[in-house]
This record gives structure tokens, sequence and C-alpha cells, in this order.
């Protein structure tokens, strides 16, 4: 076989394995809107329609309207919001300190950021709970922010520590030379060349808490966030509740990261160095 | 401007000294480099006096002032950064005027001041552009427009043009020079280059180990260094250097070198001490014939370099290498004269290689 033909070979199969990883991703995806889109009729349909007749808004009516998913879908971007804060604010300092000073016990620590995920959040949703009853913040908002900013805050800690680390000191100097104190010298020069990476890990805290649904299962009842409600009346939900309810979970994070992303390119155009 | 005094500077990381005990005063005005190989302190030294690091004791002056404890936007220094330090988020008109809109001066001086500073580098035209949309040798253009603009009261520069290419850097150093001349600025500048020191600076501080071991303008340190060290590093190529003992010769002196004797006059205070005997390629004659007291040398390789020839010898056990002329070829392997200008030997003792006093004068030989 010429060399050409293998190169072209070799293509072939990398087209073909990168069609399938994308099908194997989008296709549910497709299912999942179309069956949001479809009316009840066509979702229960057979064979199954993979090309929507009548697109319809009904069934997330449907859903939206259904009880406990209005006040679930608040308290989900509350709990959002909340462990937005949190984890940013906790995890942006100690992400630069990581990164700037050198101090005693930093690798200690970053290790130990690392080490708290050793611990699934299945072992640690129980214990959680009773503290939290203690604590008198169990089945609250509070609560499920709390859990969720304990998942998102070891990723945010090491991926601002290595946004921060990227970014020369030598700029920040340079600041500190032209009349810049070290706070302004990071809010006029550190901070504007951090932020497509900062925003790219406030995206994955948003998808985690957002999709989050063992702890915020484990630690409420009656106040659930969007993905317990929609667990925990899985069983007795009808299809289109269910399709609805998985668009709902799917969308967001979607719109998300698609704009986000094409924004943080968009914005300095080149690598920062 | 203002003048800068270090006095007794110490600073220690961890357990590496980086600068040990420095005393150094640098008049208003004054452009002085700090020369010396990778981990010397130079850029500690300067780094101390930018604020960026903290003097573990002594105490640094700029102007009248006591500069120790300010920090770095209180000394009224700026400072251009090796790897340039432009902010890659901002405009060039916008990296140049950082520090003036930090300083809150009017728009309207603001603008005039970024113009003008960009018309004396040449970089007008991309004043609205990113650094990411400009060559290396216009952000190093941008960096030093920046640090000018803010007429601070020293400027300090830490191997500004280590990072550009060979021509570009030749280009800059003559650029950069008249520039500084013109502004009359105060100036500290750091280099592992010794063309670039010699060829800058009003005076020298080489430094090693943390110290500064010769402060001179740039002709005393290349003709007289007063360490072996320093005619090591200094000039291209380094000092030659030949074992030597100085023994008494009826009313005159004569050194013994390796390959050969050499008479002298009026070195009697060296008789008897063992001693390194330093001399420069081009205060040693190089001759096809034998002469008096010309010192055979066989010839080991010869690099034409266009001006003049740089031949490697050996004389005796002593490998040194001496300039000629662009038309002088001979063979490797063959012996040629070395004839060595009295008045420009430098002695070295041995043991300590500090350089050893002899007044010069005294130290010139029969012709």
């Amino acid at each position: 076989m010429s060399i050409r033909r293998r190169k072209q070979l070799s293509r072939v199969m990398l087209y073909t394995l990168a069609v399938i990883l994308a099908l194997w991703t989008l296709f549910p995806i497709y299912l999942i809107t179309l069956g949001a889109f479809s009316t009840e009729n066509a979702i229960y349909s057979y064979p199954l329609q993979l090309w929507p007749h009548h697109v319809t808004a009904s069934t997330l009516s449907f859903f939206v309207n259904s009880a406990g998913v209005i006040p679930s879908l608040e308290r989900s971007v509350w709990v959002l919001l909340i462990t937005l804060a949190l984890s940013l604010g906790v995890g942006l300092p100690a992400g630069y300190a990581l990164a700037r000073f050198k101090f005693p016990g930093a690798n200690l620590l970053r290790l130990g950021v690392v080490g708290t995920r050793a611990f699934p959040i299945v072992i640690l949703a129980i214990p959680l709970a009773a503290t939290f009853i203690r604590w008198g913040i169990d089945d609250s908002v509070l609560g499920v922010a709390i859990a969720h900013t304990a998942l998102a805050l070891p990723f945010a800690i090491l991926t601002t520590s290595s946004i921060f680390a990227g970014i020369s000191v030598e700029l920040e100097e340079a600041a500190m030379t032209l009349g810049c104190s070290r706070a302004s010298a990071f809010a006029r020069v550190i901070l504007p060349l951090a932020l497509p990476g900062l925003a790219a890990s406030a995206i994955f805290v948003v998808v985690l808490s957002w999709n989050e649904v063992f702890a915020a299962s484990t630690l409420t009842v009656l106040h659930r966030t969007l993905p317990a409600q929609v667990v925990a009346v899985l069983d007795q939900a009808l299809l289109p509740y269910r399709f609805a309810g998985g668009f709902f979970l799917l969308a967001p994070p979607l719109v998300m990261i698609f704009v986000i992303r094409r924004f943080l390119f968009g914005m300095w155009g080149q690598v920062v160095k | 401007m203002a003048e800068v005094r270090f006095q007794s500077v110490r600073k220690t990381f961890g357990k590496v000294t980086a600068v040990d005990d420095v005393d150094l005063d640098v008049a208003d005005g004054e452009f002085v480099v700090l020369l010396g190989p990778s981990g010397c302190g130079k850029t500690t030294l300067l780094r101390c006096l930018a604020g960026l690091e903290t003097v573990d004791s002594g105490r640094i002056h700029i102007g009248n002032r006591d500069a120790t404890d300010l920090p770095p936007r209180r000394r009224r220094i700026s400072m251009v950064f090796q790897s340039y330090a432009v902010f890659p988020h901002l405009r060039v008109r916008d990296n140049i005027a950082f520090g003036l809109k930090m300083q809150k001066e009017p728009s309207r001086v603001i603008k005039e001041r970024v113009e003008s500073v960009a018309a004396l580098l040449g970089i007008t035209d991309l004043l609205d552009r990113y650094p990411s949309q400009i060559s290396g040798g216009q952000r190093q253009r941008v960096a030093v427009a920046r640090a000018i603009a803010v007429r601070s009261d020293v400027l300090l520069m830490d191997e500004p043009l280590s990072n550009l290419d060979a021509l570009l850097r030749l280009q800059m150093r003559a650029e950069l020079k008249a520039l500084l001349l013109e502004l009359g600025a105060t100036t500290i500048y750091v280099t592992h280059d010794q063309t670039e020191a010699l060829s800058m600076g009003d005076r020298i501080a080489v430094m090693q180990g943390g110290r500064i071991v010769q402060l001179d303008t740039p002709l005393e340190v290349y003709d007289h260094p007063t360490e072996k060290f320093v005619g090591d590093f200094v000039g291209t190529p380094p000092m030659n250097f030949l074992a030597a003992r100085v023994e008494q010769n009826g009313g005159g002196q004569v050194a013994q070198l390796s390959g050969g004797t050499l008479p002298l006059q009026g070195v009697g205070d060296l008789v008897g001490r063992d001693l390194f005997l330093g001399i420069r390629a081009e205060a040693i004659a190089v001759e096809a014939e034998p002469s008096d007291h010309a010192i055979r040398a066989a010839v080991v390789v010869n690099e034409p370099l266009g001006s003049h020839n740089l031949i490697t010898v050996r004389a005796g056990t002593d490998l040194l290498k001496v300039s000629a002329g662009n038309h002088f070829f001979p063979e490797p392997g063959s012996d040629v004269w070395l004839r060595l200008v009295p008045d420009k030997i430098r002695w070295i003792d041995r043991d300590s290689g500090k350089a050893v006093a002899v007044t010069r004068d005294q130290a010139v030989a029969p012709a």
C-alpha cells in the first residue's frame, strides 16, 4: 500500500471515529430536545419519528406548570449563584496565593485541596446531612450551596492558580513600578488577563452546581433543586415530563458553554505572554 | 533626576547570599552598568533599588530620600524588564500612558507625552496596535517608551537588549545610548554582555558572588582589571594570564615565563612572588622572525575575523590569544615570536587573584 493511500485511510478512520464520538454525545441530546418540543402523541408514537412534525411548547409548558417545578428552578438558580460566589470568592484568592507566594505548607495545601476530592460525595452526603441538621441548614438552599462549593472549590483553586501562574510576574511588577499597589496591579493588569481563564472555571462551577443531583437529593426533602426534583418524581413521571425536565437540565449549561466559549476566544485574540 | 546611594546593602534568599554588603554611589545623570555572570547578584541589586525585593540590611537612598522601606510606586523609578513586560491587553498607546494615568496627569498632558515619547522611539505608527501585533524589537521600544514617559528620577534597565537578535541589538545599543544621553537620566543598567557594558556605561560595576569587585570607567576596567576574574570576564578575547616569577637580574628584573624570559625594570617589589602576567591580545606584537626579548610560541590555530586575525599560540605551557594583522597567516604548528608591550602588563597575585599595585611609570621596561 502506498504511503499516500495509507495516509488517506488513517484520515478516513480518524473522521469516522470523530463522527461516532460526536453522535454518541449528540444523539441523546437531540432525542431529549426532540421530545421536549414534540406533542404528547408524537412522543408516544411508534416507530419514533426522528424529525419533528409539530414543534410545540406544550410539553415544556406542561412541565413548567407541574407542581414544584418553578420553586425548584428558583432554588437551583439560588444554589448556583451562592456556589459561584463562594467558589470564586474563596478559590480566586487561594489560587492567586498558591501561584504567587512561597509560603510554608503551600504544597501540603495543594495536596489537601486535591485530597478533599478523594472521598466521593456518596460517602460524604450522610455525615454532611447530619451536620447540616445540627447547624439547622438542612433542607435549605444554603446547605446545598455549601455542599456544591465543597465539590467545586478544589477545581476552582487549582485552575485559578494555574491561570495566575501562567501570567508573568514581571507584568505585575511592571505595573507596580509604574504607580500601582499590589491590589491595583492585580485589578488593572492581572485580572483582565486572567478573565478568560476565570470565566472557564466559572462555567465549570455553574455546570457542576446546575446538574448535581446526589448531594442535592440527600440534603433536601421539601426544598429540592431542579435536578433533585426531577429525579424524585422520575418514577411516577410521564414521558413528556421526563423529556422536558431533561431539556431544562441540559440547555443552560450548553448555552453557557457555547456563548462564553465564543466570548473567550474573541477577547484578547492571542495567548497571554 | 537624582543620585542613588546603596549603603551596605545585603540580600539573601535562604542560604544563598545574592547581594553581599554592597556600597555604590551613582551620581545624578550618570549611566552605571552592573556587569557580571549570571547569579552574581546584579539583577537582585537592581530589584532592591526598584523595591521589588526588600533588603535584609543596609539602606538605599534615591535623591535625598531614604527609599529603603518605600513600595516601588513611591520610589520615582521606572524600569525596563528583560521580558519587556508590555501589557498584552492594552494598546501600545495605553501601555505608554499607563504610568501617567496612575499619576493622574490630565489627559491632554498624557496625549502629548505619549506622542512625543513615541516619536522619540519611532513607534508612532504602532500606537493603536496591540502588543501581539508587533515584533519583539518593537515591543522592546514600547517598554522603553513606557519607562521614560513617566520622567522618573532613576531609570532601571534589566538586560533590555538580551532578547533581541544580534543585529538589532547592535542597532538598539547605539540608539538607546544616544537617547539616554539626550534625556540625561540617571540610569542603572544590568547586563551580562561585557561589550554592552564597555560601549554604554559611564562607569561599570563588575560584580561577582554578590559583591562589586571593580567600579571604574570602561577603559579602566578593560586596561586595569583589579582581579583576574575581571580580566577574564571583560573583553573579547579575555585577557591572557601567564604564570610568572620575577627575579632580580643586575640592575633590573626579569620575568620567568614558561615559554621564556622577559626583561623588566622598576618592578623590584615583585621579586620572588608567584604572579600572573596579564596582558591583552592587542598588546602583544606577533612577528614571524625572532628578535631580542621576543618569546617563541607555536601557532595552534588562526581565526581570521576580517578586521584582524585572532591567533591562539602556545608559549611554553601557556595558551595565549594574540591579535595580528588580517594578512598574517602563519601555518598551525609553525613558530612565531611574541613581543609583549611592557607598560600594558597587569600583575596579578597568583594566590589571591588580585592585582598587584605597581606604579605605572616604574613598570616601563627598556625599549
